[in-house]
């Protein structure tokens, strides 16, 4: 608050604890400032010497400290020191009033009497005194408590109560020879004497014994009344002194000699008087029970001191002598009275005490603490309720702080300005002076923020609607029980930290920055608004650099060797929107290893940013340096062709991979959830949303480095898992809203509620809410108007529902937010009422025009009232509009018995759902059956025979084998189709149906494929594996070539699968024959994820991987040898292989789609794959409603990703299935058949397939157009297409949108 | 005519061009006050006559507003939105009416800086054409 300027919200922060800020800010130890956790940066934070800023800066006498109402009830209490006026401070805040008695002639106590002035200005100390006298408090000097006034007479008197807060006044004796001699005097009564009358007797030359806060006191108060030699004694060493060193100094400073190790024996005395003191020079022993090492006398070291003056001041205690016979009243051993810790209760009724008198001395700010407790003890004592419920100390075992950032700069904590020494001498000016603002505002800023939260309570105040309350603020965490059947964890990843990285310099240059920090660079709602800038100086970047693989693949820097699968393509993805931003004259360069574009449209992706510029440049860099001036960064790496390149760049971006947090690492290990090398869930191929533990399940990265469309995939494998573990609780945990009858208005004349929400101050502060609510008055059919200050608030949705009863309304207008986020919300406050919900228009009055127009409230309300006509002109042609309820058949189709299509049958079976697998071939089992082994060595044949059983045996999925869908009918809920097998036609009935028609390998016809037995495709060598064939024996020199039919200009997509299923193989032939020479030659190896490992453990074992260019394929020559030819990559020469066997890893290519496209009108992509509702958030799923995709016809992907899709469309399916009946949406497209002229515009453009003709042979309107409510959207794209006006949207009708246009300008 | 404010009816989708006006509101980005939206499902559903009709109106301009081509809400809407403007405006510059005074654009929900950008734009062509003759309806007469 101080950083912010806010002093007097600073003192109302501090005062909701103590009543003495300016005091505290100058007198208080600071014990705080040891646990400030700038200290692990440098210095602490001057805590107590900003809390006397915001005191010097503010009167804390103007600060309006709130009070309960007040009271009959009346407390006693003894003392007027910190104890004495906290507790006052606090009981009056309760609204209790207080009499303080004090023996002295003024009141402060130990502030008032035993701190010098010149610490401890008395005008600082009144001033806050009176703070407290100002709440009611009555202070009643010179009334000591004693035999002319004893606790039994306060009680007499009235006082519900008696606080104690005596303090210690009374000195500790040496204990040694001639301590009464005139002349010693005892160190609080001197300060006493000292601080009451500003002056003392004081010798000229004086010795001092003692080591605490008094002594020096005393040392710097002595010099002050004119002493000439000041001598303080102390037995241990100045390292053991109890007094703060600051003031030690200034004691020095001021004159003061300090004698260490050295204790007095005896004071000297003539005639009475002190003439010297005998001292005993001391050692240091073994430490004692304080911890400190305890002095020893040497003996033969006494020696004579000549003084005039002895001031004692060891310490002091209680004063009791007042206390002697109070009933009930302990007195420890230590001479202070014993009260309950937390109560502060002392055994006699009614009395409490605190302060020095109860710890013996200490400091203020533990007696001011004291009188706090001790007033909520009172108050509670006079309420008669439990005085100890709750207020058990609280301890945090383990604090939650902000880690401190690594990078934070050493800043030195202001100095605190003190008087010059030259003007100390014969005053008792303060010596401290005080902050200056700046220099405060500075210190306060040099705080780290370490506890998230500074507890100022500014939000408390700023928030208008009353959600954050004191209340809610001190909210803390909670912890509850859940009672769950399934887990399924998600907890993501997180990016990782470059900084470790020491040659990229990530945390020394500003313009080397993150993928990440990049994206929101680059994002309209992000730092710089969108606009492509380097955030340090501000400049267009010219030039932008992507280093990749920064935290993945690398087993030097950091230990992530697998490959974070996402990079690649996200960086293509930041370069080409920074190419769109910044025009194309921007220079992107991507340093990469592999180009890794292995999903669905991705390859297209990349070629067309090399198509549009951006440069690819296959290296690793080097480092990268700064230039000073104009920090531009200097890339440092080596060419392809081995030339040694310096690059200057505006920019660099980090593409930093994906890891698992130790928090999740942790909590995998709470889970008892086994990991793999990689820190990544590990899972079987056939149950890739499985854990090790039965009953929780795992989507997203957590299983695997992955992007979005494969996380959603996962996460809806995931939750179908969970559905088939706990289907039979489907639904026995749901709540169904009541549903309020709807009143039929059809013929009312339309009866118009208009609410203006003022929105707090957001709308009202700047359109002038109520002229507009009087304009709304006489707009037509208008019956109510008013304004509301949050009009989504609760209350107000219940008083609407009750307005729009009492006054029968039938339609309503609200002019306030936006109606994206809020227009449902107010549908079910309409519904609430009895009112259809499309009888509503919502009108933005603040997005739209107070946020936007804030300088022109003038305008900003006209545009308002406009607005509000418009929405009532509208509302006045609304209609109740009806929502359909559909039965859902519950019976699924699933085309396509491969794993992909038996996990989704398999997923619908268990959830309950009678399913039909269709499978055009003799056996299920699809290209699976084709497969040697998965990825992780497991064998797919028996897994799949496992995966076959199951469906066959499953009661509930009856599988049609050789068989073929002929024709398609219906709807999502309602489909019906013919299904025919060997000639023999069958009717089927279904709600909804899962493409999972599959793919096939592409043959190739090249490389000399079907030329040569000695060149295969992958899927057969697979099968001479599978057969064991003993020929693989014989073969001493293989050579597998990839990208055979995939990324070329026919096929121009990558098919996902082929890397890793070469390297599997290599690595099988390596394991059957060790001295086998295996060669890969690719264009890029995307063995992404968890995968590389395999690729290095196929350079581990030898296979050598030989990259070819596009331009420069390799060539195969038959004959006696086979003999395989390529231009190496590193030599840049022809390399001749001979080959005893020759693997293409061909393509996949998707089953011919067409005819399935057209039954289920969904689409297919350029490539002949199915495109996908939304290709991130939809990926199995169509636009089309009830239907669903997955596997191979969706795109190329390993067993794993099929078998999750499949499971994932099963889930998606089931969201439908389980809801039984669909409701359509009241805004959907209607034709007035009767003026159709069956043109079909209507059925060429709609997206959804909704619009159709009516049969001819139909009794009403035959061959007219007709919209299926269940399938519109809603898009109104017919609406506005058709030629013969026959089409209207309801909700935004024709004569809707027109009335709203007549009304936009009303002066015409 | 010196405190002559152009008045512009716009048309915005639901679902990108008034998600952008409601950020720009977010962001608090000020701009000119001269617009009043109708909000629409998609701008595929703007029929022709809606703009025909702002015009004769009295409105000084029309302003319609959707999403960017290939990022429709329902699939394809402002690829057919596309072909009718071009076809309106060519029709409206025909028949008289001074280019500007009909503006189509498109912005995503989350380019509320491009929305204050283009808003501008649109009012300055219009302000700078002045007040609609061409088509608005003669005002009734009052005697």
């Amino acid at each position: 608050m101080v950083k912010e300027g806010k002093y007097k919200e600073a003192l109302e922060i501090i005062m909701e604890d103590l009543p003495l800020p300016g005091v505290l800010g100058r007198v208080c130890p600071h014990g705080c400032e040891n646990a400030c956790r700038r200290c692990e940066v440098d210095d602490p934070i001057a805590i107590r010497d900003l809390k006397r800023l915001a005191a010097d800066m503010c009167d804390p006498r103007e600060i309006n400290v709130e009070c309960a109402a007040t009271r009959e009830e009346k407390v006693a209490i003894i003392g007027s020191g910190p104890a004495g006026l906290s507790a006052a401070y606090h009981l009056a805040r309760n609204g209790i009033k207080s009499v303080i008695y004090e023996a002295l002639p003024q009141a402060g106590g130990m502030l008032r009497v035993g701190i010098p002035a010149h610490r401890l200005p008395r005008e600082v100390l009144d001033k806050e005194i009176e703070l407290v006298t100002n709440l009611g408090v009555e202070i009643k000097l010179n009334t000591p408590l004693g035999s002319d006034l004893t606790i039994d007479d306060l009680f007499s008197q009235g006082y519900k109560a008696v606080y104690l807060a005596l303090g210690a006044h009374k000195g500790i004796e040496l204990g040694i020879p001639n301590e009464r001699a005139a002349g010693v005097c005892q160190g609080v009564d001197f300060l006493r004497e000292a601080n009451l009358t500003g002056k003392t007797d004081v010798g000229k030359k004086v010795a001092i014994i003692g080591g605490g806060n008094v002594a020096i006191d005393v040392a710097r108060s002595a010099k002050r009344l004119g002493a000439g030699e000041v001598t303080i004694l102390y037995r241990r060493t100045r390292t053991e002194m109890p007094a703060w060193e600051e003031e030690i100094q200034a004691a020095e400073d001021e004159g003061t000699i300090i004698n260490y190790l050295t204790a007095p024996q005896e004071v000297l005395v003539q005639d009475g008087k002190v003439v010297g003191v005998r001292c005993i020079k001391m050692e240091l022993g073994a430490p004692d029970s304080s911890g400190r090492r305890k002095p020893i006398p040497l003996p033969g070291s006494e020696f004579d001191l000549e003084i005039d003056q002895l001031v004692p001041a060891i310490g002091q205690r209680p004063d009791l002598s007042a206390l002697d016979d109070v009933a009930g009243l302990d007195i420890s051993r230590w001479g202070t009275t014993d009260v309950d810790p937390i109560t502060y209760a002392t055994g006699h009724e009614g009395v409490f005490a605190g302060g020095d008198l109860q710890t013996g001395p200490w400091v203020a700010i533990g007696a001011i603490a004291a009188g706090k407790e001790a007033a909520e003890s009172i108050a509670r004592y006079i309420d008669g309720i439990d005085m100890a419920k709750g207020r058990e100390p609280i301890t945090y075992d383990d604090p939650v702080y902000r880690p401190i950032p690594k990078d934070e700069k050493v800043s030195a904590r202001a100095k605190m300005p003190e008087l010059a020494i030259a003007d100390r001498a014969g005053n008792f000016d303060e010596v401290e002076l005080g902050y200056s603002e700046d220099v405060g505002k500075a210190e306060a800023a040099r705080c780290v923020n370490c506890g998230y939260c500074c507890e100022c309570y500014q939000c408390v105040d700023a928030c208008g609607a009353d959600a954050v309350t004191l209340i809610t603020h001190a909210e803390s965490t909670e912890v509850l029980e859940l009672d769950v059947g399934s887990i399924i964890v998600a907890p993501g990843y997180q990016p990782f930290d470059p900084s470790k990285f020491d040659n990229y310099s990530y945390s020394k240059f500003e313009n080397v920055v993150t993928s990440m920090e990049f994206e929101r660079i680059l994002s309209a709602s992000g730092p710089t608004q969108g606009h492509l800038v380097r955030l340090g100086d501000h400049k267009e970047p010219k030039k932008i650099a992507w280093l990749q693989c920064i935290g993945s693949r690398d087993q030097n820097k950091c230990d992530n060797s697998y490959c974070s699968s996402v990079c690649c393509m996200y960086a293509i993805k930041e370069a080409a929107i920074a190419m769109e931003h910044s025009g194309d004259d921007l220079d992107c360069a991507i340093f990469y290893m592999d180009m890794r574009t292995h999903g669905k449209d991705f390859e297209k992706f990349y070629n067309r940013a090399q198509d549009s510029g951006v440069r690819f440049v296959r290296t690793r860099i080097h480092s990268i340096e700064e230039d000073d001036e104009t920090k531009s960064l200097t890339l440092r790496y080596a060419t392809e062709d081995g030339r040694i390149e310096n690059e200057v760049f505006d920019m660099v971006v980090l593409s930093v991979g994906m890891e698992t947090p130790d928090g999740v690492k942790d909590l995998a290990d709470m889970l008892g959830i086994e990991m793999t090398s990689g820190n990544f869930a590990a899972a079987p191929t056939f149950a890739p949303y499985e854990t090790s533990v039965d009953g929780i399940f795992a989507c997203g990265a957590f299983q695997g480095p992955r992007d979005i469309p494969q996380s959603v995939v996962d996460a809806s494998a995931a939750a179908a898992a969970a559905g088939e573990f706990l289907s039979d609780a489907r639904g026995t945990q749901t709540k169904t809203k009541e549903l309020i009858e709807e009143t039929n208005i059809i013929g009312e004349r339309p009866r118009i509620g208009v609410f203006i929400c003022r929105c707090g101050t957001n709308i009202a502060g700047v359109v002038d809410v109520p002229s507009v609510v009087e304009y709304a008055k006489d707009l037509p059919y208008v019956e109510y108007y008013t304004d509301n200050l949050y009009s989504c608030s609760q209350d107000n949705q219940e008083a609407m529902v009750a307005l729009i009863k009492e006054h029968n309304l039938n339609r309503v207008v609200l002019a306030a937010c936006t109606p994206k986020t809020h227009e449902p919300l107010f549908q079910e406050t309409l519904m609430d009422a009895g009112l259809n919900k499309y009888l509503f228009e919502m009108t933005n009055i603040r997005n739209h025009d107070s946020w936007v127009h804030k300088n022109n409230p003038e305008v900003a309300t006209e545009k308002a009232k406009d607005l509000v006509r418009m929405a009532v002109m509208k509302v006045a042609l609304m209609e109740a509009l009806p929502e359909a309820e559909l039965e859902i058949n519950q019976t699924a189709l699933v085309l396509g018995g491969g794993v992909a299509g038996m996990s989704a049958a398999l997923s619908l079976a268990d959830q309950g759902y009678e399913t039909l697998l269709v499978e055009k071939n003799k056996e299920l089992g699809g290209q699976a059956l084709n497969l040697y082994k998965t990825v992780k060595n497991e064998d797919v044949q028996t897994e799949l025979k496992g995966m076959i059983s199951k469906v066959e045996g499953s009661p509930k999925v009856s599988v049609h084998l050789e068989t073929t869908l002929d024709s398609v009918d219906g709807f999502v809920g309602n489909y019906k189709s013919k299904i025919s097998r060997n000639g023999n036609s069958e009717d089927i009935e279904y709600g909804v149906a899962v493409v999972a028609t599959g793919g096939n390998p592409y043959l190739p016809d090249e490389y000399s494929y079907g030329q040569d037995p000695r060149v295969l495709y992958s899927l057969e060598l697979d099968k001479k594996l599978m057969a064991n064939d003993p020929s693989i024996k014989d073969v001493n020199s293989a050579v597998f070539i990839q990208c055979v039919g995939s990324r070329n200009d026919d096929r121009p997509y990558c098919s996902r699968v082929c890397c890793t299923h070469s390297i599997h193989s290599a690595i099988e032939l390596k394991e059957l024959k060790p001295e086998m020479d295996v060669y890969i030659l690719y264009r890029d190896i995307r063995a992404y994820g968890e995968r590389e490992y395999l690729y290095r453990e196929a350079r581990e074992k030898g296979v050598f991987f030989i990259r070819y260019s596009v331009d420069n394929k390799p060539e195969v020559k038959t004959g006696d040898r086979l003999t395989i030819t390529v231009i190496d990559h590193v030599l840049e020469k022809p390399v001749e292989i001979e080959a005893d066997l020759l693997t293409l890893a061909s393509a996949i290519v998707p089953n011919a789609n067409e005819t399935l496209s057209q039954f289920y009108k969904v689409p297919i992509n350029d490539d002949g794959f199915f495109v996908e509702k939304h290709a991130k958030l939809g990926p199995t799923e169509f636009a089309t409603d009830g239907v669903f995709l997955c596997g191979l016809a969706h795109y190329p992907k390993p067993v794993d990703e099929s078998v999750a899709q499949g499971k994932g469309a099963a889930s998606r399916a089931v969201t439908l299935l389980a809801r039984k009946n669909i409701s359509t949406s009241g805004q959907v497209a209607r034709v007035k058949p009767d003026v159709c002229s069956t043109c079909g515009v209507c059925i060429a453009v709609c997206p959804y397939s909704a619009s159709y003709f009516r049969a001819e042979d139909e009794r009403f309107f035959p061959g007219k157009s007709e919209i299926n409510p269940v399938l519109c959207k809603g898009c109104g794209l017919c609406v506005a297409s058709c030629r013969s006006g026959a089409i209207n949207l309801l909700g935004f009708g024709n004569d809707q949108v027109f009335s709203q246009i007549f009304a936009f300008n009303e002066a015409i | 005519m010196s405190d002559w404010e152009p008045k512009i009816v716009s048309f915005f989708c639901n679902w990108c061009t008034y998600g952008a006006a409601d950020l720009a509101g977010v962001s608090r980005m000020e701009h000119p006050p001269n617009t009043r939206v109708i909000r629409l499902p998609c701008s595929g559903r703007v029929s022709p006559k809606f703009i025909l009709a702002a015009l004769r109106q009295g409105a000084d301009g029309v302003w319609v507003s959707g999403c960017h081509p290939g990022d429709c809400h329902y699939i394809e809407g402002n690829y057919y939105a596309r072909r009718k403007f071009n076809l309106m405006k060519n029709l409206l510059e025909h028949m008289g009416l001074e280019p500007g005074r009909v503006q189509f654009s498109w912005i995503s929900s989350a380019e509320s800086t491009k929305y204050v950008q283009v808003i501008n734009e649109v009012i300055e062509t219009v302000r700078k054409l002045g007040p609609a003759k061409d088509f608005v309806k003669d005002k009734p007469k009052v005697d």
